[in-house]
């Protein structure tokens, strides 16, 4: 390992010094598996938002002229199933997770490096199952699977975009686990978890739930791949099953699912605003611990995707109330962030755009969902427009708007570039307002009662669905503009030389180089300030970096 | 954070004493399923009883968390928690169903 | 914790296991041997609670289906062979037992006891997998795998001779009426059609199998892992080691422990309730 390949005259990174192919595919290095994770779930992003580009371009005339009903099926199901499986759920945790964690808690490595290697290898592999599966004629079971269409009747390869889908959620799993070990037990000296960055605790949060709820997905859709092979019945109603049973196992995990999506986005949103407003998170602790709430009452609403699909009103009475009950700690963040900001020296770079903005549609996202999360209204707007666009201003206007503005806050640490931040500030606009353009006409669309998965609808829904498809071609261009300008800069952005060009604070600002070392720290650090020390001007007293003992004949390069 | 590991070694009485338990368990646990005459619920509710007896000496003894830090205990107490609220939730539903006014589900 | 006191510690921590680096055993991203062991053991525990989730879905499905059909799952288990399930429990038993041993061995260093121990685990669990071969194969012959030629045929025979099931006729319809004999005298329960009663069954043995066969997965993969482990001792004995890894026998061990356990909830709830 100490046999770099490197032959520059500047310092050795963890990007230049060994540059084979195989020093990549083969790494142990975490920072090395981020950048992986990250054109991989690329590749993925544009093909399900290709996928959303036929849905919008179908539904701008009312009649279902475009593609016929059961192409449109297979669109929205594969739009769902690449942008859930294959990007969201990966996005932050597998990317900015694996990057920044062990820098940001003073550690050479996760815990387990072999196994993070091995988890991008399970969703490689389960990524180009479900592709395969696609393009060999695709599923229109829609992302959701519901039994019996997609255990008895449903053609095409749904059993292996199942196994797809299973290798997938084992790389979730394996991610979680190895975040969990790593927090609990490779934390520096002196990193007590009330000094941990928010976004540590976020990506703990968000690692229980990838342990405690994808096995149960798997073993769900296992069952569904069992059924079409042997016609058990467990959940087809003419040989005695439950679909409604399917539902139950599905949600426990799905429910959970968006909670993987939205923490870590949400643990992004008190790094950025903290750095450009200058000042530390205020309510740290209520902060700290939202996360864990949200997690773990993340994990009792699921029975709020089923009020009317033939669950029980008792049921459904007691997931109504808890589904209540799980807006309240996303709403503290909100109002923490809200202080954090106030009375602070705001500065309206790129990723802070993209944080307000996450900021203001993530609320309208989760206030829609109390429309849902009643049962009352809940009958009338299930299955509406209304949904689709609830769920999307909490996932892309919340969860990807938090991956873009942790993108270009961390992109001068994970490139040693700058992005052009005048191309920064136009894309998160066009982005935010080709958004808003999208989704706000769904709400009223839904309202209305436009039912979602169908490729036609009546003549006067037309004008609104015009202007939803306007705004998707605005959002795609917002989406297009950071793949230029962001790969431009890999060549010809301004290198960065200082270790923190935000002002920042956080060992990843504080401590580690410009572009990481390989083994990111070259002493291990202490910490003794707490996180978030605005108040105090930066200069690394806090940190001593302790030597690292001398090892004789150490495998260590 | 508490988790020392098991770097010593337990007597061999440790072993062998929880084997011993685990086939009276087992004995009692066939017997169990014999007696006549108990309601269903009942039998389920021995069984499983014994069961989690059983379980509970592998995961101290075999397994050393009777011996492991905190957060072993916390992580085993948890998976099988969260297992409970799986059940417990979603029996809710199914036991609730005949108390509608109209029965979805066949009896 | 002023800061001396933490440079403090910090030195304690950097003294001692220094070495192990060298050894191979030590990761380079932990400090101390202790930190990596502890390391392993939560991540082992993490993989063991998502493991409970995993079979916890399909016990929890399999629970439901129960309470909705008590009538037909019971009579259906009867099918179930008690001694072969009870064999089996006792050799699971007894392979943890040896397990723990060979956990216990290779903490000490002493592979040759660590691979016998490892060995006898191994033949424990082959014998398990005879007597699922042998059981399975007694269903496959009595037509009660969930296949196509799926029939309730044997489950009606058996629960006639009990008093458990009484056909009737009416209209001339044939109906099943699921119920007890006491003192001569047949008192139904519940009454279902011929098509109800082979879906029903039908359905306990889709769990049957699916719930065994995916626990019978886990213990073949666990026999993979331990043969590998063997290997390793055997090894490690012929080249007189002084001190070797004992983790990933101990982390074996905790999977092996699990595999237990998803059976000492699967014997009962599958084989003997309701008798």
């Amino acid at each position: 390992m100490a046999t770099a390949t490197y032959t520059g005259t500047e310092k050795p990174n963890y990007l230049n010094w060994k540059t084979s192919v195989a020093s990549w595919l083969f790494t142990y290095d975490h920072k090395r598996l981020g950048i992986l994770y990250l054109i991989s779930i690329s590749i993925f992003f544009f093909i399900g938002a290709l996928a959303a580009m036929f849905i919008r371009l179908e539904l701008m005339t009312p009649k279902g002229d475009l593609l016929t009903s059961d192409v449109y099926n297979k669109m929205f199901t594969t739009h769902g199933v690449i942008m859930i499986f294959l990007f969201l759920i990966p996005s932050i945790p597998a990317v900015f997770g694996n990057f920044l964690l062990p820098l940001m808690i003073g550690a050479r490595d996760v815990a387990f490096p072999r196994l993070n290697l091995l988890s991008w290898y399970f969703f490689i592999t389960g990524g180009i199952l479900v592709l395969i599966a696609l393009f060999r004629g695709g599923i229109d079971t829609g992302w959701t699977f519901y039994t019996p269409y997609s255990s008895s009747f449903a053609k095409g390869e749904v059993s292996l975009a199942i196994v797809g889908i299973f290798l997938a959620g084992f790389s979730s799993i394996f991610t979680g686990i190895n975040f969990l070990v790593t927090i609990h037990k490779m934390r520096a000296p002196g990193m007590t978890w009330f000094r941990l960055p928010l976004f540590v605790w976020a990506m703990y949060a968000t690692s229980l739930l990838q342990v405690l709820g994808t096995p149960v997905v798997a073993i769900t859709l296992l069952l569904v791949a069992v059924e079409r092979t042997f016609r058990i019945g467990i959940f087809d109603p003419n040989l005695g099953g439950d679909p409604i049973l399917f539902q139950h196992l599905f949600w426990f995990y799905s429910h959970p699912a968006v909670y993987i999506m939205i923490l870590p986005a949400m643990g992004v949103i008190s790094e950025v605003i903290s750095a450009f407003s200058k000042r530390r998170v205020f309510g740290y602790h209520f902060v700290a611990f939202s996360s864990l709430a949200i997690a773990i009452i993340g994990f009792l609403v699921w029975g709020h995707h089923m009020f009317s699909t033939g669950q029980s009103i008792y049921a459904g009475i007691v997931f109504s109330f808890l589904t209540w009950l799980v807006a309240v700690p996303s709403a503290i963040k909100i109002f923490n962030w809200m202080a954090t900001i106030w009375k602070g020296r705001v500065h309206w770079d790129t990723p802070m755009l993209y944080a307000l903005g996450f900021m203001g549609l993530f609320v309208i996202g989760g206030l829609t969902g109390l429309h849902l999360a009643a049962m009352a209204t809940n009958v009338h707007l299930t299955d509406t427009y209304f949904v689709v666009a609830h769920f999307h201003y909490v996932m892309v206007g919340g969860a990807i708007m938090g991956y873009l503005a942790a993108l270009h806050f961390w992109w001068p640490k994970m490139t040693g570039r700058m992005y052009p931040e005048g191309w920064g500030k136009l894309a998160a606009m066009l982005v935010f307002v080709g958004f808003n353009l999208t989704f706000f006409p769904q709400f009223i669309l839904g309202y209305m009662g436009m039912p979602r998965r169908y490729h036609s609808y009546p003549e006067e829904w037309a004008v609104l669905n015009v202007l939803s498809t306007a705004g998707s071609s605005v959002l795609g261009f917002g989406y297009l503009l950071p793949v230029i300008y962001l790969t431009w800069s890999l060549k010809y952005g301004k290198v960065v030389t200082e270790r923190n060009p935000w002002g920042a604070r956080g060992l990843e600002w504080e401590l580690v180089d410009p572009v990481p070392d390989p083994h990111n720290f070259e002493r291990t650090p202490i910490v003794t300030r707490p996180a978030y020390d605005y108040a105090h001007p930066e200069e690394p007293t806090g940190f001593i970096p302790k030597p690292r003992p001398v090892v004789v004949g150490g495998k260590d390069g | 954070m508490a988790g020392h590991s098991e770097s010593h070694v337990h007597p061999v009485s440790l072993y062998t004493r929880t084997l011993w338990w685990l086939l009276a368990l087992l004995v009692l646990t066939v017997a169990a399923g014999y007696i006549p005459n108990v309601p269903n619920w009942l039998g389920v509710v021995i069984a499983l009883t014994i069961a989690v007896w059983k379980a509970t000496i592998v995961i101290m003894n075999f397994m050393h968390v009777r011996f492991s830090g905190k957060l072993a205990w916390l992580f085993a107490g948890a998976g099988f928690f969260w297992l409970l609220i799986m059940l417990a939730f979603a029996f809710a539903d199914y036991v609730s169903r005949p108390w509608e006014p109209f029965h979805g589900w066949p009896e | 914790m002023s800061v001396q006191e933490i440079e403090k510690t910090a030195t304690l921590e950097h003294t001692g296991d220094g070495h192990h680096h060298g050894d191979g055993i030590l990761g380079e991203q932990f400090e101390t041997l202790e930190q990596q062991n502890n390391a392993y053991l939560i991540g082992m525990w993490a993989f063991i609670v998502q493991e409970v989730l995993f079979f916890g879905a399909i016990f929890t499905s399999y629970a439901i289906y129960r309470y909705k059909y008590v009538l037909e799952f019971t009579l259906a288990h009867h099918e179930l062979n008690v001694w072969f399930g009870s064999l089996n429990t006792f050799v699971l038993l007894l392979s943890s037992y040896t397990m723990a041993r060979a956990v216990r061995a290779a903490m000490q260093n002493r592979h040759k006891k660590q691979a016998i121990y490892l060995f006898l685990t191994f033949l424990l669990a082959g014998e398990f997998m005879l007597n699922k071969y042998f059981e399975y194969g007694a269903k496959f012959e009595h037509h009660l795998f969930p296949g196509g030629d799926y029939s309730a045929h044997e489950v009606v025979k058996h629960a006639k001779e009990k008093g458990e099931l009484r056909i009737v006729e009416e209209n001339g319809r044939e109906f099943y009426e699921l119920g007890k004999t006491r003192d001569g005298q047949f008192i139904a329960f519940k009454r279902v059609t011929p098509e109800e009663f082979e879906q029903r069954t039908r359905l306990f043995f889709g769990f049957y199998f699916i719930m065994t066969g995916l626990h019978g997965l886990h213990v073949l993969v666990g026999m993979i892992v331990i043969a590998i482990l063997i290997g390793r001792a055997w090894i490690d004995h012929l080249k007189n080691k002084p001190i070797a890894d004992y983790m990933p026998v101990e982390m074996t061990g905790l999977y092996w422990h699990l595999v237990d356990i998803v059976w000492i909830f699967l014997f009962p709830l599958l084989y003997l309730i309701g008798r």
